[in-house]
């Protein structure tokens, strides 16, 4: 008599249907709010929305859902981001990954943590990938480009990221959850 | 599926950020040695994209201009009062139009003039926002090329009132205009009714500030800014804006498109007056990439 537990039951090809398309909804959501932001909503600072909401999805997959989103899906991702802009390809990917190998590290003490704890560290992190952002670009037009712009990425990072991980909990709970199927 | 050891598994997933980041940082230096990789791949993603962006811009603009607006309703009757106003307004001066067209047809005539060469233009929808935090710039929606699309980089765009950018990529659905707020727009002006010559350079805000004024001639508060010739990139007398002055000694320019909520442009090319100092990687593959896109 055999007893397997359920992670050994057999998988029929529906079941791995199943938990293949709950493993993409991370990171297809995250190509798709890239595509939607680019529409021309004529929203005042609309431009710094993409990394904003980049950097807020990356940040809470790698902490929540490291499985869905592998580093070099996030890689891709960021190519996308900087194809989408008119940003030198392969800056917001190293910025992407920079962002998932620091979350990665700080995973064991941060997933139990209190919202605002989260919300706070996000918010370092996406400071100093702004910062970031801003030096590297600057290397490479090879003058000082103006800071403003970080500070005001900042904010909207700080500000977008509240609504974005409440939205983000439910797919993390519903659409993504790879251990439903 | 493919089953690895558990050390080698954890083994890749130390590295694969290592090599991930290694991948991406050659990503970026092959872009900066070569213009045309980036170019491509991003002209290569945007003809890919045109035609979704176009599906599902047309809900945004039709709850705009469509039937749906609801915000217009309960200004109608103002606006209407407000137009018949500059309807008659702008009656009085067609007829002042018509009267100097005519007067300037008579001295082309007497002078014997040669006119400027007419452009080809096409017009194309704004179908997304491709700017970043330091680029302005917005894809545009062209008619598939009869030609060579690369015919259509340089090409000056317009909307209805003034220059709104130019040309920097074209594939054979999508063309990016390059905004004149864009940090890297540089663009050769003349200033009020004497042309006096100036520079006019986009600094990522709302309006392009002016520099290299000829300190003797101050650019004066309100005059009109209109592209030169110099340097060939531009014909000369299109209408970009206003002048005004923000602070003492900084003066800007006010575009007269609006860029913020631009909807239509025209892309003039100019055949006979192809960009001369102006460098443009698809055109010159031999020349050293600069990345100087006015």
């Amino acid at each position: 008599m055999s007893r397997l537990p359920t992670s050994r039951r057999r998988q029929s090809i529906w079941r791995l249907l199943d938990a293949a398309a709950r493993w993409v909804v991370p990171s297809a959501m995250l190509a798709f709010g890239l595509f939607l932001l680019g529409l021309p909503f004529h929203i005042p600072g609309q431009a710094l929305l993409r990394p904003a909401y980049a950097m807020g999805c990356v940040y809470f997959w790698s902490l929540f859902r490291p499985g869905s989103m592998p580093v070099p899906l996030t890689g891709l991702i960021g190519v996308l981001l900087d194809l989408m802009g008119v940003t030198p390809p392969g800056l917001w990917a190293v910025l992407l990954i920079v962002l998932q190998s620091a979350t990665f590290i700080s995973r064991r003490r941060l997933a139990p943590a209190r919202f605002l704890v989260t919300w706070g560290v996000f918010t370092g992190f996406a400071a100093v990938v702004s910062l970031l952002a801003w030096a590297l670009q600057s290397g490479l037009a090879m003058r000082l480009l103006p800071a403003w712009p970080v500070g005001l990425e900042i904010l909207i990072s700080a500000a977008l990221y509240p609504s974005l991980a409440a939205l983000l909990v439910h797919v993390h709970r519903g659409p993504a959850a790879v251990e439903l199927a | 599926m493919l089953r690895l050891s558990v050390p080698f598994r954890q083994a890749l997933s130390r590295l694969s950020p290592v090599l991930m980041l290694m991948l991406s940082l050659g990503c970026i230096l092959i872009g900066r040695a070569d213009q045309n990789f980036d170019n491509d791949l991003r002209t290569g993603l945007n003809d890919i994209l045109a035609p979704a962006y176009m599906v599902f811009s047309a809900p945004i603009e039709a709850a705009e201009h469509g039937t749906g607006v609801i915000g217009h309703l309960f200004s109608l009757s103002e606006e209407n009062a407000q137009l018949r106003e500059q309807n008659a307004e702008l009656l009085q001066w067609q007829e002042v139009a018509m009267a100097l067209q005519a007067q300037n047809d008579a001295l082309k005539a007497s002078l014997h003039y040669v006119p400027s060469p007419m452009p080809q233009y096409s017009t194309g929808e704004v179908v997304a926002d491709t700017g970043g935090i330091y680029d302005r710039s917005v894809l545009v929606l062209v008619p598939p090329a009869n030609g060579d699309p690369q015919n259509l980089v340089g090409a000056v765009a317009m909307d209805g009132r003034g220059v709104a950018g130019r040309v920097v990529e074209a594939g054979a659905r999508s063309a990016r205009v390059l905004l004149i707020t864009d940090l890297n727009s540089r663009i050769p002006v003349a200033l009020g009714a004497n042309g006096a010559p100036a520079l006019m350079a986009g600094r990522n805000g709302p309006d392009p500030s002016l520099i290299y004024w000829s300190p003797g001639q101050p650019p004066a508060e309100g005059a009109m800014v209109l592209t030169s010739a110099q340097g060939g990139a531009f014909p000369p007398g299109l209408p970009i804006g206003v002048v005004h002055y923000d602070a003492q000694n900084d003066p800007v320019v006010l575009p007269l498109a609006s860029l913020d909520s631009l909807r239509l442009l025209r892309l003039f090319s100019y055949p006979d007056n192809l960009p001369v100092l102006t460098q443009i990687p698809h055109t010159k593959p031999a020349a050293t990439a600069h990345r100087s896109k006015h």
